[in-house]
């Protein structure tokens, strides 16, 4: 693997003004697949969802999904897209084989959406806006297996093994117009765009929206022009960015790579890279084709889509509450303070508070839970909040046992550790880890006597009024009892015996 | 202008991974163009008043109902291929030597 000269970040924008265009690949969570009747779910045993139509065979005939078009609609809308009278597919034209039929249907210049936008909150509370190009549909491409290779790549394998059951998945690919002007935010932008995107296709209920299995995908492109220029430079196009960190961390990648070729007086070259989530960096991909080589010509086996505008206003009535105007309102039903929300939605919990709320847990303890400590336990393993191994169904769960006193905070976070390291739920790491606070009165009333006699000057202190004392003596029961005792439970114990 | 010229025709040859040897370009360009210019007669008669058409149908939106259909078993799926590996199909190396 080659190892890239990078400027710094700081130096890259001395010297230049980053572009960017971002393509988000959306899978749809239709029961069938684009154009044939398949399921297009996750995770079946390989060729298993598979028909004539989406293995190319000769002689079968595609037919449009008419809930993939429907859902295709409703991205459009929300993201504030004229919706076309009329359009058509295209066959993009390639030969590898994750498409069987050496083409994929698309669409190629007459998307279904086109000229819309998407308003972006920064960390700042600022907001962004960032002008959509276009939401087109097409189709997933099959799954393949490089053997032989050192690491499972394509370079150096042998041959490669293919799985079609994601071929023909519903696909609405969205395209932003070139991003300019963003400067040193460039990074933040495109993380925050990626991100309130998937939380629009989550309140649009079309899709699972899970970046880790592949149901939302970021291409990132970038380019460099000399400051001040408002050019665009070559670019590249990083594809394979499955994280939101990801997004943020390729644009940083690419600028500072760019910037080094660029201030070398050599010219980028034109290419997809690949995005390598485990070192962080990007290598060299194919050529990318221009479009005359993919041969793109109009679908002749599917007629023209005409959505009627009674459709489309139908469709309008359907749109959910934007993201950002349910934030605003949970925000007032929470109670939360602008910077605990900011907070919250800086380290990626929103979505995992509401459901934590949803779940029955206070607010604020929604909130405690996800941002003091799981927070912390993405950031320390450098994972996604979201892929921790832990829902907001298990965080309610172990609120709910704190609630009930069967819990303290201290033994809530060893059943994090328990949730993390994949131990069951919340119930079953307490019963295995023995976690659960003794409230057996005769085991805690020893532990207390125990104190009182190995601290006689304090159990006198008490005695003598001063009930602030009764911190080391509880201290000392918890120890004996390693944690597992209500301190509330053990401090009226000691008060009750010593005065 | 309809003229299609020697490498062009040798481009598309690579797009379409058709080996074609000297002397079939020599001989098939000239042949593609006469082709063209004969199909790009139909501009003759076009004009503004009559679209562009590619399906000869006039119907649009014609969709399918979201609704599983049985396909074939992965058995039945894998029996038409040359190899296949792993219940996956196994095609031949996919990065030529680069």
């Amino acid at each position: 693997m080659s190892t890239d000269t990078l400027l710094s970040f700081e130096e890259s924008l001395e010297k230049f003004d980053p572009a960017m265009g971002l393509e988000v690949h959306v899978e749809l969570n239709t029961n069938t697949k684009m154009f044939c009747g398949c399921p297009a779910v996750f995770g079946g045993e390989p060729n298993t969802q598979v028909c004539p139509t989406c293995l190319g065979l000769p002689g079968a005939m595609p037919a449009v999904n008419a809930k993939a078009v429907e859902s295709a609609m409703r991205i459009g809308l929300a993201l504030n897209c004229e919706i076309a009278e009329w359009c058509r597919f295209a066959r993009k034209n390639y030969f590898y084989p994750d498409m069987p039929k050496n083409f994929q249907t698309s669409q190629y210049d007459e998307p279904i959406a086109f000229e819309g936008y998407l308003d972006v909150e920064l960390e700042s509370g600022e907001i962004v806006r960032i002008d959509i190009e276009r939401a087109h549909m097409e189709e997933d491409t099959g799954k393949s297996l490089h053997v032989g290779g050192a690491t499972g790549r394509i370079h150096g394998a042998d041959h490669s093994l293919v799985d079609y059951n994601r071929a023909g998945i519903p696909l609405i690919e969205i395209v932003t117009k070139p991003i300019m002007g963003s400067r040193e935010k460039a990074p933040e932008i495109a993380k925050a765009y990626v991100a309130q995107l998937r939380e629009l296709i989550v309140a649009l209920g079309v899709s699972d929206a899970r970046m880790d299995q592949g149901s939302i995908r970021a291409d990132v492109n970038l380019s460099l022009a000399p400051i001040g220029t408002g050019e665009l430079g070559t670019r590249t196009e990083t594809k394979n960015v499955n994280s939101l960190r990801s997004v943020e961390r390729a644009v940083r990648y690419e600028m500072q790579r760019h910037a080094a070729i660029l201030s070398a007086g050599d010219a980028i070259l034109q290419e997809t890279r690949h995005w390598h989530e485990d070192t962080g960096i990007t290598t060299s991909g194919r050529p990318k084709s221009d479009a005359d080589d993919y041969r793109y010509f109009p679908e002749p086996d599917l007629v023209p889509v005409a959505p009627s505008r009674e459709w489309v206003e139908e469709l309008k009535g359907t749109l959910p509450e934007l993201p950002r105007e349910k934030r605003a309102r949970l925000q007032k039903d929470w109670g939360f303070s602008d910077l605990e929300m900011r907070d919250t939605i800086g380290a990626g919990a929103f979505g995992l508070v509401e459901e934590t709320i949803a779940a029955g847990a206070a607010p604020q303890a929604a909130r405690k839970w996800w941002l003091s400590e799981l927070a912390r336990r993405a950031n320390d393993t450098g994972t996604d909040i979201a892929e921790l191994g832990v829902t907001p169904a298990d965080v309610a769960a172990v609120q709910a046992l704190v609630d009930a006193g069967s819990l303290n905070d201290k033994l809530a976070r060893q059943v994090f550790d328990g949730l993390v390291a994949g131990e069951g739920t919340p119930e079953e790491i307490v019963a295995a880890r023995g976690l659960a606070i003794v409230s057996d009165e005769g085991a805690l009333g020893s532990a207390v006597d125990k104190a009182i006699a190995e601290n006689p000057d304090v159990a006198e202190k008490i005695r003598d009024g001063k009930v602030a004392a009764a911190g080391a003596l509880i201290g000392a029961v918890m120890k004996e009892m390693r944690g597992q005792a209500d301190a509330g439970r053990v401090r009226e114990l000691i008060l009750e015996k010593l005065t | 202008m309809p003229e299609i010229s020697r490498d062009e025709v040798a481009h598309l040859a690579d797009l379409a991974r058709i080996d074609l040897s000297d002397a079939e370009l020599d001989q098939i360009a000239p042949q593609l163009s006469v082709i063209l210019e004969s199909i790009a007669s139909i501009n003759e008669v076009a004009s503004d008043d009559i679209p562009p058409t590619s399906h000869a149908l006039p119907l649009t939106n014609v969709f399918r109902d979201d609704v599983v259909v049985p396909g074939l078993t992965a058995e039945q799926a894998l029996a038409m291929a040359p190899e296949s590996e792993q219940q996956r199909f196994s095609v031949p190396r996919i990065l030529g030597e680069e």
